[in-house]
């Protein structure tokens, strides 16, 4: 144990770690491996440059949100809980009306840490992805909300590994290990989801991400928020203050390219004008909305039904529910034949967990759209981003391997595969929109196919100087 | 749930069916059961059928036969009632029974059986079964547990093995394994007696090798003694001290209100809310005795056979009456270097008879261990004393911890008692069982005999499963405990009989593993048990209906 590690003030925390020998050995051999990976794998070429970011120093109101100008490396990761409720009970499940667990329970310790180490695994996996986004950066304002979405990812993926290391002992400390030693597309050490071993090269796509993928994490968290294991819960509960940015950046992202779309579309063919076309859009939201539904599991899943049952995860917003057991009560659920023939199974409600989450995240997705159309309507232009159905474009679940239009028409697999270019970005849309990619690092400058924020990080003013290139920075002019 | 039998110790004084004489050389153990004195109500004990405390009896007269009674070569078996032998384990009993307590009632009948053929393989007590009478079933099978069966040949009493054509069920008790592999009775000669309920009688059962002679009424008596002075002869008399018996005292035990038993080397502390007990051998605070003077001067006080008393008594307890406990956590306590001084006179010693006789009783108790369905987890924390004999504990143990103590303070040792005083029932040892894949472990163990090893050591030599350090001791040990509570208890049992039993088969493994649990798989199905089952209709007016898929 370094003696003179002073964990308080280098990893802000609400732990009591300066007193948890067994947390803070487990750091000690992990955070050196962290900080490898960040400098290996977080954001290629910027770690040496100050860059305006958000620190969580305590969970009150003031401290979790606190502003000011650091290097990458140097980001205060802390471990942050929402602050324990000794009253609360477990709410649903089978455990229903027992205090909540504040240890593992023996019998579901090896599913709540595949439910962790699930979570966990997407944190540093989008960063990895994410990595070379920089250096095409529409603005120091959007390189900065990158970097902000990275450090916290890096954060989540903190929370995690403390969940590992507190409570699982050294299978914990190997999981979290095993965090660090998979990589986002290597095809020998592949991340756990599919949809975080693509590499995102272009800021549409970013911004697709954060708005679609990181909302389902969000439902996750929600779900996790819920969980009779409560250091699960509080952690959650958490994670879930800091996600909101993450799809701030993301539904503000897209919203900037429409409106800047709609702009272009007034003056002329938006693409002669370096713009983005709105059916390329249309055709990135299919894409990462459909991406993003298949995380949600299986619609019917024994899985799921284990999971609530245990009282682990529960739903989005669980006490809002008339009832908590999900015992014999049904969900009506659309399924297709081979032939696109609809009928409607009745699925035990705990089988049908994931899809009745999954229904929150819809209902969710669909107010974004509405106010990327109001933004459209606003510069006065009718055209329009729609979601597809849920059934379009799926890999996982009763909709994979069956083709369906982004509005729901059944198809045949050849009729699929001579349409599939216009419904999802099609090589020329992938080359197109990563034409538009260079950077912009001149404070208060941006990319001309995306219009600036309404208003700054912290109300700072437009011009504001948010990532500030040090020398020996590749992006450092004299 | 009130405990099914309150103690597993009795005593000739006291048995109710049974009677223990002796003559020289020779013992008489006449089983004349009290119809009315069952465990429990609601049967009679008719015609010399048994339930457990009959066999508690049984069981009983095996072990002072060779602890109290050395000079006893030859126990003649035979039956105090006229033309009956013992008509096996009560039907009606069996039918009253739930499926736990009949598992663990026919275990324990099984044990008792190959404790006859423990006693003749390693002690010199012969057995005679004098059938003066008809031996069905479970009599039948007892009679097999002996070296030698004499029938009376009166036109009317038989050898059988009815259950299958009567009751629908086995022979569970090693009949159908004696039958083929100790009598080598030939397999379809085998299958026709197997379904002939009113058995073989007179020349025939001796052409069939079902006894090995049969004799008239009126000289079956005689000749009983003649078979018997024949197979005592053949013993080595005892002399000098071989020929002094030790009394196997009562055990002394304080019982909670909870069901934990405070014995004065071993503590049984039981655990109901979570479904486990931990079961701790302390040592003594010295080695003791090392001469066979002063070692038989102590008797049954001697540790090894007092702590050993103790803790089979208690895994009685715990298989018949808290079935509810899953898991037996295996604790030791003491210094390890008394632990193999301990083991030093054991060895030093194994030439005396008294001491030889303990070191059986120590391995037949190992054994009863194994074959306890229960989860058994060792934990070596600081205090433990885990050597020689001791460490038998923790390699019989499904898993074994071993804290991972910065000092080294926690250590283990292997003694010359882990390397074949203490087979399994498989023949092997606990460590040739275990190390099947890498046998060089074996003598790099043996190597090492008597050096205290700490856990590193250890888990090079891989006797540990899991060595958490402190920080992490508690969580993965609680964690590992709360786990295996929630298993299904039935997969429990099955896995963790056959992880157990790895390598070679013999008599004693396939009777455990094979006899008995294709008899507790019928004796839950419904041609066995279900309304119109075979043994719920037997002695009812309406026969047996069974559902005809073969499985």
């Amino acid at each position: 144990m370094t003696s003179s590690m002073n964990y308080s003030e280098k990893i802000p925390n609400n732990v009591d770690l300066h007193q948890d020998k067994r947390l803070q050995r487990a750091l000690e051999e992990w955070l050196p491996n962290y900080l490898e990976w960040w400098t290996s794998m977080g954001p290629e070429s910027f770690q040496r440059d100050d860059v305006y970011l958000r620190t969580a120093v305590s969970v009150d109101r003031d401290g979790w949100a606190h502003f000011d100008y650091v290097k990458m490396p140097d980001y205060r990761w802390g471990i942050f809980l929402t602050p324990r409720d000794t009253r609360r009970t477990i709410h649903f499940g089978d455990n229903i009306g027992q205090p909540v667990w504040e240890q593992v329970p023996g019998e579901h310790r090896n599913t709540l840490r595949r439910l962790i180490v699930t979570q966990g695994d997407t944190e540093p996996a989008s960063v990895e992805q994410q990595r070379l986004l920089g250096q095409v950066c529409p603005s120091l304002y959007d390189l900065r909300n990158l970097f902000q979405v990275n450090v916290e990812e890096g954060r989540h993926l903190w929370a995690m590994v403390y969940l590992l290391h507190s409570y699982f002992g050294r299978d914990g400390r190997e999981e979290a290990e095993a965090l660090l030693a998979r990589r986002s597309g290597n095809p020998d050490s592949p991340r756990i989801l599919g949809a975080f071993n693509a590499p995102i090269d272009d800021w549409l796509s970013f911004f697709c991400f954060t708005t679609f993928t990181d909302r389902d994490g969000k439902y996750q968290l929600r779900a996790l928020a819920e969980s009779g294991f409560d250091p699960l819960a509080r952690t959650a509960q958490f994670m879930l203050t800091e996600e909101a940015h993450h799809m701030f950046v993301g539904q503000t992202g897209v919203q900037r390219i429409l409106k800047r779309t709609a702009e272009l579309m007034k003056t002329g063919d938006v693409r002669a004008q370096g713009g983005m076309p709105i059916d390329i859009i249309q055709r990135y939201v299919n894409l990462w909305y459909s991406l993003s539904l298949d995380l949600f599991g299986s619609e019917d899943s024994s899985n799921a039904a284990m999971f609530f049952g245990a009282s682990l995860k529960g739903r989005d917003h669980e006490e809002d529910m008339a009832e908590h057991t999900a015992l014999d009560l049904f969900y009506d659920m659309k399924k297709y034949d081979a032939k696109g023939k609809l009928s409607v199974d009745k699925v035990p409600l705990r089988r049908a967990m994931n899809e009745v989450l999954r229904d929150a995240y819809v209902d969710d997705c669909e107010k974004v759209v509405r106010s990327w159309n109001k933004a459209l309507e606003a510069e006065g232009c009718d055209e329009r981003i729609r979601l597809p159905v849920r059934e379009f474009h799926r890999a996982q679940g009763v909709y994979a391997e069956i083709c369906f239009t982004p509005d729901g028409r059944f198809l045949t697999a050849a009729e699929w595969n001579d349409r599939r270019d216009s419904f999802l970005p099609s090589e020329a849309d992938r080359s197109y929109i990563k034409s538009l990619m260079y950077a912009v690092t001149k404070p208060g400058e941006f990319a001309h196919w995306i219009s600036p924020p309404s208003r700054g990080i912290e109300n700072q003013p437009g011009d504001f100087n948010y990532v500030k290139f040090n020398p020996g920075s590749i992006h450092h002019r004299e | 749930m009130a405990n099914v039998i309150s103690s597993f110790e009795t005593h000739p004084d006291r048995y109710k069916h049974w009677s223990l004489t002796f003559d020289g050389d020779l013992a008489r153990l006449e089983m004349n059961v009290d119809e009315d004195a069952g465990l429990a109500p609601g049967y009679e004990l008719k015609l010399n059928s048994y339930d457990l405390g009959v066999d508690v009896e049984l069981c009983d007269a095996v072990q002072r036969v060779r602890f109290e009674h050395p000079e006893v070569r030859t126990v003649i078996v035979r039956s105090g009632k006229e033309r009956i032998f013992c008509a096996g384990a009560n039907i009606f009993m069996l039918g009253l029974s739930n499926h736990a307590f009949k598992v663990n009632f026919c275990k324990y009948t099984n044990e008792t059986r190959l404790s006859l053929e423990d006693a003749s393989a390693h002690s010199g007590v012969k057995f005679l079964a004098a059938c003066n009478g008809t031996a069905s079933g479970g009599g039948y099978e007892l009679a097999l547990a002996c070296d030698e069966i004499l029938l009376v040949d009166d036109r009317s009493s038989a050898v059988s093995l009815p259950e299958v054509p009567l009751l629908g069920v086995l022979p569970g008790t090693g009949g159908l394994t004696r039958v083929t592999d100790k009598r080598k009775v030939r397999r379809d000669v085998a299958d026709y007696f197997c379904t002939l309920a009113e058995g073989v009688r007179g020349k025939r059962a001796v052409d069939w090798r079902l006894v090995d002679a049969s004799y008239k009424l009126s000289q079956f008596e005689e000749k009983v003694i003649v078979h018997a002075r024949a197979l005592a002869d053949a013993q080595a008399p005892r002399t000098g001290t071989d020929a002094l018996g030790v009394a196997l005292t009562p055990l002394t035990v304080e019982v909670a209100a909870d069901d934990s038993r405070t014995y004065r080397h071993v503590t049984l502390a039981v655990n109901h809310a979570a479904r486990r007990a931990e079961l701790t051998i302390r040592l003594p605070k010295t080695v003791g005795p090392t001469t066979p003077e002063a070692v038989r001067a102590l008797g049954a006080d001697y540790w090894p056979l007092a702590a050993f008393r103790e803790f089979d008594d208690a895994l009685l307890h715990l298989r018949v009456n808290l079935l509810s406990i899953g898991t037996i956590v295996l604790k030791t306590e003491g210094d390890l270097e008394v632990a193999l001084g301990i083991d030093a006179v054991l060895e030093a010693l194994k030439g005396d008879r008294f001491v030889s006789e303990v070191r059986h009783y120590v391995r037949r108790t190992l054994k009863r261990l194994d074959y306890t369905a229960k989860t058994l987890i060792a934990l070596a924390g600081k205090g433990s004393a885990f050597a020689g004999t001791l460490l038998e504990l923790a390699i019989a143990a499904d898993r074994f911890f071993m804290l991972d103590d910065p000092d080294g303070g926690v250590k283990l040792a292997t003694s010359s008692m882990n390397f074949g005083a203490y087979p399994m029932g498989n023949g092997l040892t606990r460590l040739q069982t275990r190390f099947l894949g890498s046998p060089q472990r074996i003598d790099e163990c043996q190597a090492r005999t008597g050096e205290l090893l700490n856990t590193s050591e250890a888990n090079a030599l891989e006797l540990v499963t899991f060595s958490p350090d402190e920080l992490d001791w508690d969580d993965e040990v609680r964690v590992c405990l709360e786990e295996r509570a929630s298993l299904s208890p039935d997969g429990l049992t099955g896995m963790e009989a056959n992880l157990r039993f790895a390598g070679p088969e013999t008599m004693e493994t396939k009777i455990f593993g094979r006899l008995t649990a294709w008899q507790n798989w019928i004796f839950q199905r419904p041609n066995a048990v279900g309304e119109f089952g075979a043994l719920k209709t037997y002695g009812k007016p309406t026969a047996a209906k069974f559902q005809w898929e073969r499985t």
